[in-house]
């Protein structure tokens, strides 16, 4: 158990701004809040590689395609660190990944819609990963220095994602009437469950007064959406989209913008595993780690024997 | 010789050729390591083949574009999404579906290795220097190519009893269309005289040296070079696997010719 004194010390530590490291001492709780964080997040980066990598293939330009293929890798990429991340904490890769393919661990519900159009692509950038740069750069000063890291990393990619995602979207925007309309389908379709990726609102969010107690988050899931829509007006205005919200008003007094009721059924509903895509996302991991485990029986193998000559 | 190929008469012509032939071969194996994107067997292969997979388009692009300027075409675009399976010029090894990932492995290896002795004897000979620029830089990443896939044939063939059966398998069914890389046409006869291509040949024992010793190692089985080998790709007599890729990869950019996509 973790005693009154040892969680004042490390209260006071907090307070003081200072960063946790994997071998200071932590609350058991505080390590088991970063754990579900940390791999809910590396686990994002991983299903969010398949609604993407679904117009690879069928990318409309040969820019378009690595610009894509580089973003998908990106995503690759900060999965790894995230998960070695959350390495730090004492549980291992296999586990975490186990836990969301067979068991219950989460992963962002956005990753449960489909990509239906190439514009998708374009919103995703935009919307999905602008929004996840609010959210990041947060937790890119949280108190746990590991976590920190990585989300500093993961940010200055992610803004690259968004500017290329916004740039293209602009470009359909004011292209020709196909292009127009799978843009605005496209937004009408995300701009929802992208306010959803915040979380519910902070009445209904019973883990986040402890985590911004912890220092592990600094601002509200209500503060960052607010923050998230009053950029995301500017720039749908900028480039002649509209989103799907006749509820959207400016208060002068307050300086924000105020938005219509978010479909929270939807959300929970989502969130339990009734999407439009949870079951065929959860599938299609599933599969890509079953069909690769003689890959990894054969790796380990061919270790352990080059590990046997090198010691005889 | 198919239907609708003509011996290219001036330098430049052969030189737009000899850029199709390898940016074709590129695009089209890029494309395959594509559709690995998310699901490969591992998070350090969904990274590594998304890496090769990126290189391989990106050589394409260039080396289109390249041949784009010299023909007064818009642009690398053309040649990807404007043309049918009749005039892409690539091998049939690289269409071939992406199979498991012994099979993208053996493929990978096969592909790889033959570019490393190819672009280490054109950096030689080519005397187009933006030509021998790009072969330059891109010879760096195939190094890499062949690196990753020589070792995980390795990891395969003298890893568990099923790698090994895998792999084996994949380079029994890959071999048949190995021939058409060492094939030297009229055109590739040609343009070597012109220092834009090389005999290939010239370096076909050394490339065999290579394949035998690393699957000896393996300790796979070297198939027969002298069996039935698949040939007429390279002038646009495909398998029946590059039409549906073809199919998918141009369906938005033909949909809409007028629309900005870049």
């Amino acid at each position: 158990m973790d005693t009154q004194k040892q969680l004042d010390d490390f209260q006071k530590r907090i307070d003081n701004g200072e960063t946790i490291e994997p071998k200071d001492w932590m609350p058991e709780r505080y390590r088991k809040q970063l754990i579900r964080m940390m791999s809910q997040h590396a686990h994002s980066e991983i299903v969010g590689m398949l609604p993407e990598g679904n117009w690879i293939t069928r990318a409309p330009s040969l820019k378009r395609k690595m610009v894509l293929l580089a973003k998908v890798q990106d995503e690759a990429g900060h999965g790894l660190y995230l998960y070695s991340g959350t390495e730090t904490l004492g549980v291992r890769r296999k586990e975490l990944i186990e836990d969301y393919i067979y068991g219950n661990a989460k992963y962002s519900s956005i990753f449960n819609y489909p990509t239906l159009s190439y514009a998708d692509i374009c919103v995703i950038g935009w919307l999905v990963d602008g929004a996840a740069i609010v959210n990041q750069t947060m937790l890119a000063k949280s108190s746990y220095g590991p976590y920190a890291r990585a989300n500093l990393r993961i940010c200055k990619e992610e803004s690259f994602h968004k500017k290329q995602g916004y740039e293209m979207l602009a470009k359909m925007a004011s292209g020709t009437a196909e292009q127009k309309r799978m843009a605005q389908d496209a937004v009408n379709r995300w701009w929802w469950a992208t306010l959803m990726m915040f979380g519910p609102h902070d009445s209904d969010s019973p883990n986040s007064a402890e985590l911004i107690k912890w220092g592990v988050k600094t601002k509200t899931n209500d503060e960052l959406r607010q923050h998230f829509v009053d950029r995301s007006v500017m720039e749908a205005e900028a480039i002649g989209i509209t989103l799907p919200d006749p509820d959207l008003t400016y208060n002068e007094e307050t300086g924000h913008w105020e938005f219509g009721d978010i479909p929270w059924d939807e959300f929970w509903s989502v969130v339990k595993g009734d999407g439009p895509m949870n079951r065929e996302r959860i599938k299609s991991r599933r599969k890509a780690y079953e069909e690769g485990e003689w890959v990894r029986k054969a790796a380990a193998e061919y270790a352990r024997k080059k590990k046997l000559v090198k010691a005889s | 010789m198919s239907t609708f190929d003509t011996i290219p008469q001036t330098k430049q012509e052969m030189l737009v050729e000899i850029l199709l032939r390898l940016a074709d071969d590129r695009l089209i194996l890029g494309h395959r390591l594509s559709e690995w994107a998310g699901h490969g067997p591992e998070l350090e292969e969904d990274l590594a083949l998304a890496n090769v997979a990126l290189d391989m388009i990106g050589h394409a692009s260039a080396l289109y574009e390249y041949a784009a300027r010299l023909e007064n075409k818009p642009d690398e675009d053309h040649y990807a999404y404007f043309r049918d399976d009749i005039d892409f010029k690539n091998i049939a090894l690289v269409e071939l579906p992406k199979g498991d990932f012994a099979f993208t492995i053996a493929r990978e290896f096969l592909f790889s290795s033959f570019s490393y002795f190819l672009y280490k004897e054109l950096i030689e000979t080519v005397e187009d220097e933006q030509f021998n620029g790009m072969l330059q830089k891109h010879f760096k990443e195939i190094k890499y190519h062949l690196r990753h896939s020589r070792e995980w044939v390795l990891r395969h063939g003298d890893g568990t009893e099923e790698s090994n059966r895998r792999i084996q398998d994949a380079f029994d069914e890959l071999w048949m269309y190995t021939g058409e890389m060492f094939e030297m046409d009229e055109m590739s006869r040609i343009a070597a005289q012109n220092n834009l291509y090389v005999d290939v040949s010239n370096w076909k024992q050394e490339w065999k040296e290579l394949i035998n010793s690393t699957l000896e190692e393996a300790t796979l089985t070297v198939p027969d070079y002298n069996q039935y080998m698949f040939s007429g790709a390279r002038h646009g007599r495909h398998t029946e696997h590059l039409g549906f890729l073809l199919a998918q990869m141009q369906f938005l950019r033909r949909s809409y010719p007028d629309a900005e996509w870049k």
